[in-house]
C-alpha cells in the first residue's frame, strides 16, 4: 500500500486561461515503500506537486491516485511534513502528536503507546511536555516528523523540511531520516533544492524544469547505492565522498544548471 | 509621536501634570464665579459629595449599591454578548455558507446605536434585568464578533493544512485550532466590547432602570443637584478604567503564557 501515481497533471493558477502555469503534464509513479524526491529550479512547481498528493490542491486536469483512488483532499493516510514545521504552539509535543491520534478515535492507552513509541523513534522522550517554542528549529522538526510518523501514514510528504535549519542540523537530520527509512520504511515524496540532500536520500530523484515544471528527468539512485553498499556508512560526508555519489549529483547538478533562467538566451 | 520613548516616571509625570492643569482650569473657572456653580460645580463640591454618597443612599442607596448593581447587569450583558458573539464569530470564520448568511444581516444590524434600542428594550423588559442587559448586549456584542471572525480568518493557514493532514473535523478544529489562535483578537475584542458595554450601560440606566448609577444621575438631574451628576460620571469613569486595567492584565497575562512577550 502507498504508492501514488501522477496522471496527465496540469496545474494553472489564477484564470484557467492566462493563469500561470506551474505544471506541465506530469506523469510519475511511485511505488509502494519508494524514497522520491523532487529537485528542481525555484518556482518550477515541485511544493505544488506535493500539495496536489497532499490534497492542499487539485490539478486543474488530470489527476493523482493513491493506491488507484483519486485524492480528492486531505486526509491522514497522507502525512505532511511542513517546511516551517506547522506545530501547534499552544499544544505540547505530546498534544501535538496526540490529535491526529484523537481524529482516529484511539482508545488513550494505545494512543498513549503509539506516542511513546514515536517519541522514542526522534529521541524526543525527554521534551513530551515542552511547548514548540521552547524548542529548538531541529527539535521542533523532529516533533513535525513525528507527528506524522505517529499517523502510521501510507505516506509521507516532505516539503523542504530542513530548509529552514543551519547547516549542522539539517545534516544530522538528514541521517536520522535515512536510519528511519531503515526501520520504518514509507513511501516518501521529498521535496528539496538541495541536490546533496535528494541524492543522499532518495532512491530516485525526479529531476524539474523551470516554469512550467515538467519532468525533465528521473535518475535511478537505488541502483548504484546498493551497487556501492552506501549503507556501510553511518554519516553523511562519507557517503558524499564516494565516486558513485560524486558522480550522481554532478550529473543533476549539470541537468538543473541547464534550467538557469541566465542560459534562455 | 515623539521618536524617544519616556520612562514610567516622566510618563507618569506627564500624566499629573495633565489632570492638575484640569483642575486647575476646573477650580479656576467655578471658583472665579467665571461659570455659575448651578451649571459647574467646583472639583471641591464634587469631591465631598462623592465621599457624602459613599455613606449616603440617594435615590434609594449609596453609590457602591448603586455601583453593584449597574455591575450585575453589566456582567450577564457583557458575559451573554461574549458567550454568543465569540462562537458565533469563529463558525462564521469558519463556515464560509454562515458567513454569507451572516454578514448581511449583522454589517445592517451593527451601525445601529446600542441607544436606539431603548424603545424595544422597556417594552419588552419594562425596568427590570432584562432592559440593561439587552442594551449592553447590543453594544458589547459586534466587538466579540468581528475580532472572533477575523482572529479564526487570519489564522496562519499553515496550521489549517496541519490539522487537516491529521484528520481533525469541524468542531474540533474551531475549539482547538481557531480558538486558541485566535485568543489574542478575541481578548482585544472583548476589551473593547467592556468598555462599549460600559458606556451603553449608563445610558440604558438613564432611562430603562430602578437602580445603578445612571439611574442616581437621572435622579440628580430632577433635584438640580450637578455635584451629585458629577459624582456619578466620576464613579462611571473610574470603574470604566478598572475594568479596562484588570482586562489589560489578563490580556497581558495570556500574552506571557504563550511566550508571544517577553
Amino acid at each position: 500500500m502507498g504508492s501514488i501515481r501522477f496522471t496527465e497533471v496540469n496545474k494553472v493558477f489564477g484564470p484557467n486561461s492566462g493563469g500561470a502555469k506551474v505544471l506541465d503534464d506530469i506523469n510519475l509513479e511511485i511505488a509502494e515503500k519508494e524514497f522520491v524526491a523532487i529537485v528542481g529550479p525555484s518556482g518550477c512547481g515541485k511544493t505544488t506537486c506535493l500539495r496536489i498528493v497532499a490534497g492542499f490542491e487539485q490539478p486543474t486536469s488530470g489527476s493523482v491516485t493513491l493506491n488507484g483512488r483519486r485524492v480528492t483532499g486531505p486526509a491522514p493516510d497522507r502525512a505532511v511534513v511542513f517546511q516551517h514545521f506547522a506545530l501547534f504552539p499552544w499544544k505540547t509535543v505530546r498534544q501535538n502528536l496526540d490529535l491526529g491520534l484523537r481524529n482516529k478515535n484511539l482508545a488513550k492507552p494505545r494512543r498513549d503507546e503509539l506516542i511513546a513509541g514515536a517519541l522514542h523513534l526522534m529521541n524526543l522522550e525527554s521534551h513530551a511536555d515542552a511547548f514548540p517554542h521552547q524548542l529548538s528549529g531541529g527539535m521542533q522538526q523532529r516533533v513535525a516528523i513525528a507527528r506524522a510518523y505517529v499517523l502510521d501514514p501510507e505516506v509521507l510528504l516532505m516539503d523542504e523540511p530542513f530548509g529552514s535549519l543551519d547547516a549542522q542540523t539539517r545534516v544530522v537530520m538528514q541521517e536520522e531520516l535515512v536510519r528511519l527509512a531503515r526501520v520504518n520504511p514509507r513511501t516518501v515524496l521529498f521535496v528539496t533544492h538541495s541536490v546533496e540532500e535528494a541524492v543522499y536520500l532518495a532512491d530516485r530523484v525526479v529531476i524539474m524544469t523551470r516554469r512550467p515544471g515538467r519532468i525533465k528527468e528521473v535518475l535511478d539512485i537505488r541502483t548504484k547505492r546498493n551497487e556501492e553498499e552506501w549503507n556501510r556508512f553511518q554519516k553523511i560526508e562519507d557517503v558524499m565522498d564516494q565516486e558513485s555519489f560524486i558522480h550522481l549529483r554532478t550529473h543533476v547538478w549539470k541537468s538543473l544548471r541547464e534550467e538557469k533562467p541566465d542560459n534562455r538566451s | 509621536m515623539t521618536d524617544r520613548p519616556l520612562s514610567l516616571r516622566e510618563t507618569m509625570a506627564s500624566g499629573l501634570a495633565g489632570l492638575g492643569c484640569f483642575l486647575g482650569i476646573w477650580t479656576l473657572l467655578t471658583v472665579s464665579g467665571l461659570v455659575p456653580r448651578q451649571f459647574l460645580p467646583t472639583p471641591l463640591d464634587v469631591t465631598s459629595r462623592f465621599i457624602q454618597l459613599l455613606t449616603t443612599p440617594f435615590a434609594g442607596a449609596t453609590l457602591p449599591q448603586h455601583l453593584a448593581s449597574s455591575f450585575k447587569r453589566y456582567i450577564v450583558g457583557v458575559c451573554l454578548a461574549a458567550s454568543v458573539g465569540v462562537p458565533l464569530g469563529l463558525m462564521m470564520g469558519w463556515f464560509r455558507w454562515l458567513d454569507d448568511i451572516m454578514a448581511p444581516i449583522f454589517e445592517g444590524l451593527r451601525f445601529i446605536a446600542p441607544i436606539a434600542w431603548v424603545p424595544f428594550a422597556a417594552l419588552w423588559f419594562g425596568t427590570g434585568i432584562g432592559g440593561p442587559v439587552m442594551i449592553i448586549f447590543a453594544g458589547a456584542f459586534p466587538p466579540c464578533l468581528i475580532n472572533a471572525y477575523r482572529g479564526a480568518r487570519f489564522v496562519d493557514p499553515r496550521l489549517i493544512e496541519a490539522a487537516q493532514m491529521l484528520g481533525t473535523g469541524h468542531l474540533r478544529t474551531i475549539l482547538e485550532i481557531l480558538l486558541p489562535a485566535s485568543i489574542p483578537s478575541i481578548v482585544v475584542g472583548l476589551r473593547v466590547s467592556a468598555g462599549l458595554g460600559w458606556q451603553s450601560l449608563v445610558g440604558a440606566e438613564l432611562i430603562v432602570a430602578a437602580s445603578g448609577v445612571g439611574f442616581m444621575m437621572v435622579q440628580a438631574q430632577a433635584n438640580v443637584s450637578t455635584p451629585t451628576v458629577m459624582a456619578g460620571m466620576i464613579a462611571i469613569g473610574l470603574a470604566g478604567m478598572l475594568i479596562d486595567v484588570l482586562l489589560r492584565q489578563g490580556e497581558a497575562s495570556i500574552r506571557r503564557r504563550r511566550g508571544l512577550s517577553a
